[in-house]
């Protein structure tokens, strides 16, 4: 019912998502098909498992193909011993992958949904993050990547919506990666599997078959740590990542009704994060909102926000604007009031810019 | 209510061996599982199969029956704990006997007492509570399933095939033991009288569901009703159920905390922990294992290697049972016994009931993915948990096809009445949105409110008109 209201609107519009990296129509015959993004997973996993004979995809219910069908197919091709279900318990998941990766392998590991991570807090903060560091590089499990499906879906409640990218983004040792599309999902993903550190992979479930995009057939990686500059403009600098970017492109557009210009980034990689493509569109722009789903406060909004404080302080023409989630559980009847929504962003853009 | 709880302490044995009432004395649980005669007939093979590791050289060295034998001698390592026999010979223990933990069962697939089954008797008044609200969870299922079907509400997951687990566990309790579920036992709240109208509510998440609309559909609680709120996540409620029981305890109560899982619930960490804790905290604690053979997709064998459940307790120095989970008497005998145990010793039990998931996970799946149809066909009718029950009241005398038409209408006509209400009831006013957070609005969220409702004004068509503000 909630659908009616936020963002179902704005995503229909298919193929609405990269925009620097956008493939010229009739490509297809040249290896390029159009993919949701949960398709797009797919392949990626396909390929990394099909690259690397010590690869492994596990998690729950991922043999039959996962509860949202991102590994459908996979058990087949590749057999029950290299992709399989796993009891239900995450930190035997993720301490399980770590121990397969720290044996040279790569262990692409699932948490069914976001909200489920927590479990496996300790092996990913304490475990994970620490690795390498501790024992002086002796040891690593620079092959571990957890993907697991975050956000909100419009009927999720409490324990189906959360973003808990925050918690991750204060830990020394992991990457945390979180894509925005098809294409974008499919090339970040075998970066994030390839990459020698331990990677959290949020998918934006909202998007799984909603965003529809051209996405190259073959196995192309696209780098982490660097951030996309997927909208331009003068006035305004919006930074945010995964499912939420499509709703702050719409604010850009009706902002550029108003005669307001705003500069889009997408993030990609959380941390370490790219500040200076960040820094160098707010010192041209002068003003800067974040925005996300996660409630704001201890959000990493405020982390980006800070940095750019600290670096622009001078050239900045108004106060760091935050359009996130409120500071409460995350609710079902309420979402729509929950969510930082296109209006919210545009009011932000609109006083922001006459500050 | 007083009727049935006079039932609740007679004991009744159909061979009519005089016998002290057995929960004192620990050889009680050997009798169960040896003297009565209970034929250990397998139930799906398929489903329920013990699969072993593959056999390695060392089996040759297993004692597959006997736990280890120790010297004559009186040697022993007093070690912290408790002493400790030697043994001169290498030998390893076994995963698991040879022979499964047999499963206790009080009536057959035909609703027939079976010879020589010790159980707890069950009054007319109460045989015919148990079967009306089994009934009742069935009907509430099925429309539910279909209210969903339909779009009115967006989640809904049954109990079907478990009816007998969620109903006859709730007769054996007292109102006032504390139950912590996991999300297929509503038939404990349905049974502690909980109304079709407040399920109902929840579902379409209306201000008067007591969740304020805030918990997606399934998720009840009462405090009145001594029934915690459900919450997703897996086997949370475990451990919190030993923390509530040692209160009990603490408080002089004579009651206990009860809590459910799932098989796929006994893999997470908080299971073990709670069963652990448990037994060194002496709480009085029933752990209800639903064994329903699915945890989704996955099937129990890819879940544990172990007997099943039952066995684990035994590792952590609690008592266990297994019960035939679609046997509304064996699970009823069980889950009393097992809670005068817990309540007069002080100990937890674990209470393995071996069930099957009819229906899919819920309405987000298709169980016909990963699983045979036979299967779910043969536990849909050959063992199916209320029409065993239904045969076994009406050979009593208790129950007619009369009764039946008139309670399955009754129910429905409630039902749809109740959805028709829940349906035109307003939503939870925004306010909800902020409060219980914290006991009181921190100044956060009151700044955060102003700002919502000055945004609503400016925005009106961005959120929902039935939501009051
Ligand atoms: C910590 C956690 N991980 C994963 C899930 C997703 N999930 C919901 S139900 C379920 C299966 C539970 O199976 P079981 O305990 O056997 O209960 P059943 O559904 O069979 O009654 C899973 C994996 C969850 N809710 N919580
Ligand atoms: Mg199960």
């Amino acid at each position: 019912m909630s659908t009616k209201f936020g963002r179902l609107v704005s995503l229909v519009c298919k193929r609405g998502f990269s925009i620097s990296t956008s493939v010229q129509k009739g490509a297809s015959e040249q290896g390029v098909k159009s993919l949701n993004l949960c398709s797009a997973i797919n392949q990626a996993l396909q390929i990394a498992l099909d690259s690397d004979p010590r690869s492994y995809v596990f998690g729950e219910d991922v043999s039959f193909g996962g509860v949202f069908r991102c590994t459908a197919g996979l058990a087949d091709q590749f057999g029950k011993k290299r992709v399989f279900n796993t009891p239900l318990c995450e930190q035997g998941i993720v301490g399980f992958g770590i121990g397969l990766a720290a044996m040279g392998n790569r262990a692409i590991a699932e948490i069914q949904f976001a909200d489920y991570i927590f479990p496996a807090f300790d092996q990913i903060v304490n475990e994970a993050a620490k690795f390498r560091y501790r024992s002086g590089n002796q040891f690593n499990c620079g092959g571990l990547t957890i993907r697991t499906p975050y956000g909100a879906v419009g009927h999720g409640g409490h324990y189906h919506s959360q973003s808990p990218e925050a918690f991750f983004c204060h830990v020394p040792g992991i990457k945390v990666v979180i894509p925005r599309s098809p294409r974008q999902a499919k090339g970040l993903l075998l970066s994030c599997i390839r990459d020698p550190n331990p990677i959290v992979f949020f998918e934006p479930k909202w998007l799984y078959r909603l965003a529809v995009e051209e996405v190259p057939e073959d196995d192309y990686m696209l780098p982490l740590s660097e951030a996309e500059v997927i909208r331009e403009g003068s006035d305004i600098t919006l930074v945010g990542w995964g499912a939420q970017l499509s709703i702050m492109k719409e604010a850009c557009l009706d902002a550029e009704k108003e005669g307001i210009s705003c500069e889009l980034i997408d993030l990609k990689t959380l941390i370490p994060w790219d500040k200076e493509t960040v820094e160098a569109s707010v010192n041209k722009t002068g003003r800067l909102l974040v925005s996300h789903e996660a409630p704001i406060t201890g959000g990493f909004g405020a982390e980006v926000s800070a940095s750019i404080v600290e670096r622009c302080f001078s050239r900045l023409e108004a106060p760091v604007a935050r359009v996130c989630g409120l500071d409460t559980p995350f609710p079902l009847v309420f979402e729509p009031f929950y969510m930082p929504t296109k209006n919210k962003i545009l009011d932000a853009i609109k006083s922001t810019v006459k500050y | 209510m007083a009727s049935w709880l006079l039932a609740r302490s007679r004991v009744f044995f159909s061979t009519h061996q005089p016998k002290n009432l057995p929960f004192l004395s620990p050889p009680f649980l050997n009798h169960t599982s040896s003297s009565s005669s209970v034929p250990s007939r397998k139930i799906s093979p398929t489903l329920f199969c013990f699969s072993r590791h593959e056999s390695t050289k060392a089996d040759a060295q297993l004692e597959l029956e006997h736990d280890v034998a120790e010297d004559d001698t009186n040697q022993a390592i007093d070690f912290p704990g408790g002493k400790v026999g030697f043994t001169s010979e290498m030998r390893f223990i076994s995963e698991s006997a040879q022979k499964r933990v047999p499963c206790y069962r009080v009536l057959d697939d035909n609703g027939e007492l079976v010879k020589y089954s010790n159980y707890v008797q069950v009054s007319k008044e109460m045989g015919v509570k148990m079967y009306s609200d089994m009934v009742t969870l069935q009907t509430m299922d099925s429309i539910f399933y279909e209210v969903q079907r339909q779009g009115r509400i967006s989640f809904y997951l049954t109990q079907m095939g478990e009816e007998a687990v969620n109903i006859a566990s709730a007769a054996a309790l007292a109102p006032d033991d504390i139950v912590l579920p996991q999300y297929r036992e509503p038939g404990v709240l349905l049974w502690r009288g909980f109304t079709l109208q407040q399920f109902v509510h929840q579902c379409f998440g209306n201000t008067h569901d007591f969740g304020k609309g805030r918990q997606m559909p399934i998720h009840y609680g009462s405090n009145k009703h001594n029934y915690f709120t459900v919450s997703s996540p897996i086997a949370t409620q475990l451990p919190q159920a030993v923390g509530a029981a040692y209160s009990l305890k603490m408080d002089g109560k004579s009651a206990c905390a009860v809590t459910f899982c799932g098989d796929g619930g006994t893999s997470e960490g908080d299971f073990h922990a709670a069963m652990n804790f448990a037994a060194v905290m002496e709480a009085p604690v029933v752990f209800i294992c639903r064994n329903n053979g699915w945890a989704i997709s996955t099937p129990v064998e890819e879940q544990f290697r172990s007997d099943g459940i039952v066995v684990k307790g035994k590792a952590y120095g609690i008592w266990g049972i297994r019960v035939d989970g679609n046997d509304a008497l064996a699970v009823y005998s069980a889950v009393h016994t097992a809670r005068e145990i817990a309540i007069r010793e002080k100990r937890p039990v674990l209470i393995e009931a071996l069930t099957y998931r009819v229906g899919h996970h819920s309405t987000s799946d298709d169980s016909t993915k990963y699983r045979a149809i036979d299967e779910i066909e043969y536990w849909k009718m050959t063992r199916n948990p209320v029409s065993r029950f239904k045969r076994w009241v009406e050979r009593n005398g208790w129950w007619s096809d009369k009764d039946e038409l008139e309670l399955r209408s009754s129910i429905r006509k409630q039902l749809m009445h109740a959805i028709q209400v829940a349906e035109k009831a307003q939503k939870p006013p925004l306010e909800d949105l902020f409060s219980d957070v914290y006991d009181i609005l921190p100044s956060n969220l009151q700044e955060q409110e102003k700002l919502l409702r000055k945004t609503i004004e400016k925005h009106p068509k961005d959120y929902p008109s039935d939501v009051p503000l």
